[in-house]
């Protein structure tokens, strides 16, 4: 590793630094917290014309989206950045931006929804957005949320989805980090000109985006739709694989740690997982069986793969950073259950539910965890199938 | 440039025939009359509503020009990222197309209402963009519900006539006024009735390089009540009673278009419509003299506005 490239920088920095080095044609964007520093970052390089960037400071979240969709469908290489409510606000034109198969790229900096209303760290608002067609990526560190966001811009070119890239607020975006970025050139030279299909500057060639689809053809085009989500995962590890190659930085659809001969596995997303490896090594030193697997990809759900890399387990602990009201456990634990439902020897599975809020996550309580499937392992015993960690009860 | 009628007749259609909106439609009018003003290219946003319901059921489109829909509240801001598009790309040097026009249809409701805020946002923007307003003063296409450009007293489905609510209750929002005073560069209000004056206002908005907002009266026959062959004079006693004034904000300078040589009293606008019906019952009189005297009022504003800058 070339240790003379790494530079400290918070994850709002380094992805206003991948956004600079991609030099999108468009951004629109809106500011909140904890995404505004991305916004004013990106602002200085537009000032300072680093970049060839329309920027379009619009009045809200719902119009960023907008905006983003109009520029995309016009043939731009576009992108935006939002949080918590921001997302919530863009909900509606989520879906219509995957439904316009346009490939926009959007950092999300996770963080919890109203009400109470919360500036901090949870999933809350990425998982409202689960099923609205984007294709979900989660970054456990700036360096992740940096790598992932310029691997974004070729997943989503290459097959015409919108991709998020997720991490989490303030623990991620504000913390300075040590990573190494890329050469300006090495990205443009990874991401390529982007070659629209088609677009609404092409005058001589009109066409019409956005049709009325009655009962006779919406849901033909909602099932073609789906069908476009078989091609993510190749388009993911083929984006990888090229990443890999100039910066020796390895992804796939998810990361294992530990798991191959392990008994006990927690699942967990983005930071949470940093915290989660440190208690792994512990607990190996001490003879234990337990290993890790943090999703990189969670829409779509690489259900063949993960079934491969969990069935193994006996007991597994799913953290969720989010709940969903009213449901059944988070949504990660739902998932997980769903994707297990049919392999033979169907480990156990539980759900703690933590951190909503930004509450901290402690190495404590994820000793806690692993205790608690230590117990299940040894007893079979489940004696809460879904518990709250880290809160006053 | 004059406007020549016979030479407009045989410019090709780019909204054709056979969409579906309804026989006597205000909104079909206006936009073929808007899009033969405009001689380069356009590419056009449209707010979710009548006009976009009936021209692009799949799979059909009655455009023949690049077209965009994407919900009802953001016309504005869609426009703005195809115009942000173009700018970079231009800027760029990756197109050379020539100049290209840049238009938002929506309805009063996508307008006045939902649609306000991402109008107002890509005004101040000033994007080079013109967006049409194409006032019919309700939701038509959900089943003619209120809107804020519903007038005082007009029936509606949602301010229906009861024992004790006669019709809307309260008047018109002033849409012109508000963009005109938040400072966007051209500002107007035009009748599908006035072709000439609708046509030099898109002609004189799409040469100016910022944001310009132009509001249309587009009669509809369902909603108001009306013969549908009625549509065009509808629209003319509106102007004619100074009910709906055409007159352009240039750069903060107002200006009249059109006074009528005798202004007519707001009932003969009122009159022929079935929106209105109840108003012509005697305990309703007071409603009709309060509308008369709201146009009054507002006309007699336009003309001191008007003469502030003559």
């Amino acid at each position: 590793m070339k240790t003379k490239n790494f530079i400290a920088l918070e994850g709002n920095q380094a992805v206003a630094l991948a956004m600079k080095q991609i030099d999108p044609d468009v951004v629109a964007a809106y500011p909140i917290t904890p995404q505004t520093e991305i916004v004013q970052v990106f602002s200085e390089y537009v000032a300072n014309g680093n970049v060839h960037t329309e920027f379009v400071t619009v009045e809200s979240e719902h119009s960023a989206l907008s905006a983003c969709i109009g520029s995309s469908a016009a043939g731009a290489r576009v992108m935006t950045a939002t949080s918590s409510q921001g997302l919530a606000l863009m909900w509606e034109m989520l879906y219509i931006a995957s439904g316009a198969r346009l490939p926009i790229v959007m950092t999300v900096v996770n963080r919890a929804l109203s009400s109470p209303i919360n500036i901090h760290c949870d999933h809350s608002d990425a998982m409202g957005a689960r099923d609205s067609g984007w294709i979900q990526l989660w970054s456990e560190t700036a360096q992740e949320a940096y790598d992932n966001l310029i691997q974004a811009i070729k997943i989503a070119e290459s097959i015409n989805l919108p991709v998020m890239v997720n991490m989490d607020g303030f623990i991620t975006s504000h913390a300075e980090e040590m990573l190494e970025p890329l050469e300006d050139e090495d990205v443009k030279k990874f991401i390529g000109e982007y070659k629209p299909i088609r677009s609404l500057l092409d005058v001589e060639h009109p066409f019409t985006v956005g049709p009325l689809a009655l009962q006779d053809s919406y849901f033909e085009f909602k099932r073609s739709q789906a069908e476009a989500y078989k091609k993510v995962v190749p388009a993911v590890r083929e984006a990888a694989e090229g990443f890999a190659k100039i910066t020796g930085r390895k992804y796939d659809l998810f990361e294992t740690y530990k798991l191959e001969d392990a008994e006990m596995g927690i699942i967990v997303l983005n930071s949470t997982a940093g915290t989660a490896k440190e208690v792994v090594d512990r607990l190996r030193e001490d003879g234990k069986k337990v290993g890790l697997l943090k999703p990189r990809l969670f829409r779509p759900l690489p259900v063949e793969d993960l079934k491969k890399t969990l069935s193994h387990l006996k007991v597994i602990g799913v953290m969720d950073r989010a709940d969903t009201f009213g449901g059944f456990g988070g949504p990660l634990f739902g998932d997980t259950r769903s994707v297990l439902y049919d392999v033979e020897h169907r480990p156990i599975i539980v759900d703690y539910i933590y951190g909503l809020g930004g509450r901290d996550v402690t190495m404590d309580q994820i000793y806690k965890v692993f205790e608690d499937l230590d117990f299940i392992n040894r007893t079979g015993r489940v004696e809460s199938l879904i518990s709250y960690i880290g809160i006053r009860e | 440039m004059p406007v020549n009628i016979k030479e407009l007749s045989g410019k090709e259609d780019r909204l054709t025939g056979g969409h579906r909106l309804c026989a006597g439609c205000g909104a079909s009018i206006a936009v073929r009359q808007i899009l033969l003003a405009i001689d380069k290219p356009v590419v056009v946003a449209n707010a979710t509503g009548c006009l976009e319901v009936a021209t692009t059921i799949y799979p059909y489109t009655a455009w023949k020009t690049p077209w965009i829909h994407s919900a009802f509240e953001n016309a504005a801001a869609t426009i703005s990222g195809v115009e942000a598009a173009y700018q970079s790309l231009k800027r760029q040097g990756k197109i050379t197309d020539d100049d290209i026009a840049f238009l938002a249809f929506g309805g009063d409701g996508g307008t006045y209402d939902i649609g306000f805020q991402s109008l107002s946002g890509a005004m101040e923007r000033n994007h080079n963009i013109l967006y049409i307003c194409y006032d019919n003063e309700a939701y038509m296409n959900t089943g003619i519900q209120r809107s804020s450009a519903t007038p005082l007293g007009a029936w509606t489905t949602t301010t229906p006539v009861g024992k004790v609510r006669p019709g809307k209750v309260g008047g018109k929002k002033d849409i012109v006024a508000s963009i005109a005073e938040q400072g966007a560069m051209y500002v107007a209000q035009a009748s599908i009735s006035n072709f000439r004056d609708l046509i030099e206002k898109v002609r004189k908005a799409v040469s100016i390089d910022g944001a310009t907002f132009i509001n249309v009266l587009s009669p509809c026959p369902r909603g108001w009540r009306t013969d549908t062959s009625d549509t065009v004079n509808i629209a003319r006693l509106a102007v004619d009673t100074c009910y709906w004034p055409l007159y352009e904000v240039e750069n903060g300078k107002w200006k009249i278009n059109y006074t009528p040589r005798q202004k007519l009293p707001v009932t003969e606008y009122l009159k022929p419509q079935g929106r209105f019906a109840h108003l012509f019952r005697p305990e309703n009189q007071h409603i009709l003299e309060e509308i008369q005297e709201w146009v009054d009022s507002k006309w007699d504003l336009l003309q001191k506005k008007a003469q502030l800058f003559q």
